[in-house]
């Protein structure tokens, strides 16, 4: 009998006959609320599913257990204090974040930013993916069992923040980076730490590697587990590593090149039929590309300065506020929200940890956007879970979660 | 589906047969967790070693003190204009006759208070400060609470002790992205 034969038969409540034994009365399914608040889906998610013994018949899902309103709190906010609210969307790679956000104000105002603060930008986003795809990898290990990788990779995490550290004084919400360039420019100590983690990172991630990627055990746990047709992510909209996994090559980063990705030289790591496994090795070559270009971007770190020449958006410095009474106007203006922006409608994307991240912002004119809507690609991953994990197992489910990296900051912003 | 010529593919699901034996990859595994073993400690004893926090780290608030000891800030209100998280409050009074040790200009703020379990430490208010009055200190953090009525920082908890000023330790390094330096004097 197939579940669906039982699905049917049990909405019928009728006794059907197995192709076992003599006449056996169907189970009922059961109905198992996974979440909101297990601690294997790695935030707040409800998944009801109809369990036929271990198998998913079916799922639903819930969100919005942390929805925010940041699309409503930022239509009273200016521009420069959106940055805070795109820190906590994806909280595991909040550089990005903010830097989408920064360069999609960019657009709407018209700065050009300077080279030197691009590259900067580069650093500090590649630096995020990695920290990003860590976290999801290790995360995959726990969830099937290899806790042991996860610490020896967080490790190296806590240097990648220590970098952020020195970039902007926070780690987790960065609130990196401002309207027209940076806050300040790569100290030497950043470059020292940065050139240091470059030197020691592969090491580590080839440690990680060898305990995992070719590992029976975990192969057997994740091979052909939760995949997806390269068609069906596509209708579903899916992007980023997920899509990759599944085969199609898109990377915003080459095909639509924002902040001078077009100067750097990386490929675009692809998957075979979109399982686990597939998004768990894109994710792990990614890691390498992104070092690739870290190296390539601080290698040929171009000289200059690390902001737009864009006074009513950029803060002036102090010295000039005190002595200059256009300074002194400027800093009150930019910090008070007073500068109206040009009438527009601007979508910018930039490729996330987890896919393409897309700002979407309409101005009338005033200070704050008119409608801003966030293209969260974890709320897209998440409409496909049900069909992923049906016909799965309970254990491959969290297997399949944790994956595709569905992070409820973002799902629900 | 290829888009562009730079896609690489990275996944082989064919096991060799050594690695179709669970033992390598078992005895493997165990090797990397032994040597680890002996490996120098990642983690650090916290209350007696403190980790290294970075010149620009965005902790616990501070109302600087000018070089004369009196209280900069003017009660302009654009700490709390910038403050995302709306955390920021503050009552402007006039400076009195024979108040002019304590304050430097002729308004200051009477009282000062940043709710803690609003404030998101994202240092905006830092960088806003005309008077260069509000810091967050890189070598403090906010402590955890146990009550409620704890988290409403007053002028009390912020305005800095006269033995205890606020240095940053980097000269090199600007706390803010704007910032001068602190020994400026503003008349």
């Amino acid at each position: 009998m197939t579940t669906e034969e039982l699905d049917l038969a049990n909405k019928a409540g009728v006794p059907a006959r197995t192709d076992e034994g003599p006449v056996q009365y169907v189970n009922e399914l059961t109905t198992l609320n996974l979440g909101p608040t297990h601690p294997a889906t790695h935030g707040i998610f409800q998944n009801i599913l109809q369990m036929d013994g271990e198998k998913i018949v079916s799922g639903e899902q819930t969100i919005g257990y942390i929805h925010r309103a940041f699309e409503k709190i930022a239509e009273r906010r200016p521009f420069y204090q959106i940055t805070t609210l795109t820190d906590r969307m994806n909280y595991c790679s909040s550089p990005i974040n903010n830097m989408g956000w920064h360069m999609t104000v960019e657009k709407l105002l018209g700065i050009e930013v300077p080279k030197r603060a691009q590259y900067i930008r580069v650093i500090m986003m590649e630096l995020a993916r990695i920290a990003d795809h860590l976290v999801c990898n290790g995360i995959l290990g726990v969830d099937t069992g290899a806790l042991t990788g996860f610490v020896y990779l967080f490790e190296e995490r806590e240097k990648i923040y220590e970098i952020y550290e020195e970039m902007c004084g926070a780690r987790l919400t960065t609130n990196m980076g401002r309207i027209g360039g940076m806050e300040r420019d790569l100290s030497a100590e950043a470059i020292r730490k940065i050139k240091k983690f470059l030197a020691e990172f592969p090491k580590v991630l080839r440690e990680f590697e060898s305990l995992l990627n070719r590992n029976r055990i975990f192969m057997d746990r994740i091979v052909g587990v939760g995949g997806i047709s390269a068609e069906r992510a596509l209708s579903y909209g899916f992007t980023g590593p997920n899509l990759r996994a599944a085969g199609v090559d898109y990377d915003v980063r080459v095909m639509n090149p924002y902040s001078s990705y077009e100067d750097f030289e990386f490929d675009i790591p692809v998957g075979q039929s979109g399982d686990t496994f597939d998004r768990y090795m894109v994710r792990n070559e990614e890691i390498w590309q992104s070092l690739r270009i870290i190296e390539q971007a601080i290698n040929n770190l171009p000289e200059g300065s690390h902001f737009a020449d864009a006074p009513q958006y950029y803060l002036p410095p102090k010295q000039e506020v005190y002595k200059n009474m256009e300074a002194l106007i400027y800093h009150f203006k930019i910090v008070m929200g007073e500068i109206d922006a040009p009438v527009g409608e601007v979508y910018h994307a930039v490729e996330g940890g987890n896919g393409e991240l897309g700002f979407y912002l309409i101005s009338d004119g005033g200070r704050a956007p008119y409608r801003l809507h966030f293209r969260r690609p974890c709320f897209i991953y998440y409409q496909a879970y049900p069909e992923m994990c049906k016909g799965a197992t309970l254990s491959d489910a969290i297997v399949i979660m944790s994956s595709m990296n569905v992070i409820a900051g973002e799902l629900d912003a | 589906m290829q888009l562009t010529n730079r896609s690489k593919q990275v996944s082989n699901k064919e096991m060799t047969l050594a690695e179709k034996m669970y033992l390598p990859a078992i005895t493997k595994g165990l090797g990397i967790t032994l040597k680890h073993f002996f490996l120098k400690k990642a983690t650090k004893p916290y209350p007696d070693v403190k980790t290294y926090l970075g010149p620009v780290f965005r902790g616990h608030h501070v109302l600087k003190r000018d070089e004369q000891g009196r209280e900069r800030c003017t009660a302009c209100g654009l700490c709390a204009v910038a403050c995302p998280a709306e955390a920021i409050s503050m009552v402007a009074a006039e400076r009195t006759k024979g108040e002019e040790a304590l304050y430097r200009e002729e308004k200051y703020a009477a009282v000062y208070e940043i709710n803690m379990l609003r404030c998101i430490f994202c240092g905006l208010c830092e960088e806003a400060c005309p008077k260069q009055a509000i810091y967050l200190r890189h070598d403090r953090f906010v402590p955890v609470f146990s009550d409620r009525d704890e988290v409403i920082y007053g002028k009390d908890k912020l305005v800095e002790k006269s033995d205890d000023r606020y240095v940053r330790t980097n000269p090199n390094v600007q706390a803010t992205p704007t910032e001068p330096s602190l020994s400026r004097s503003v008349s």
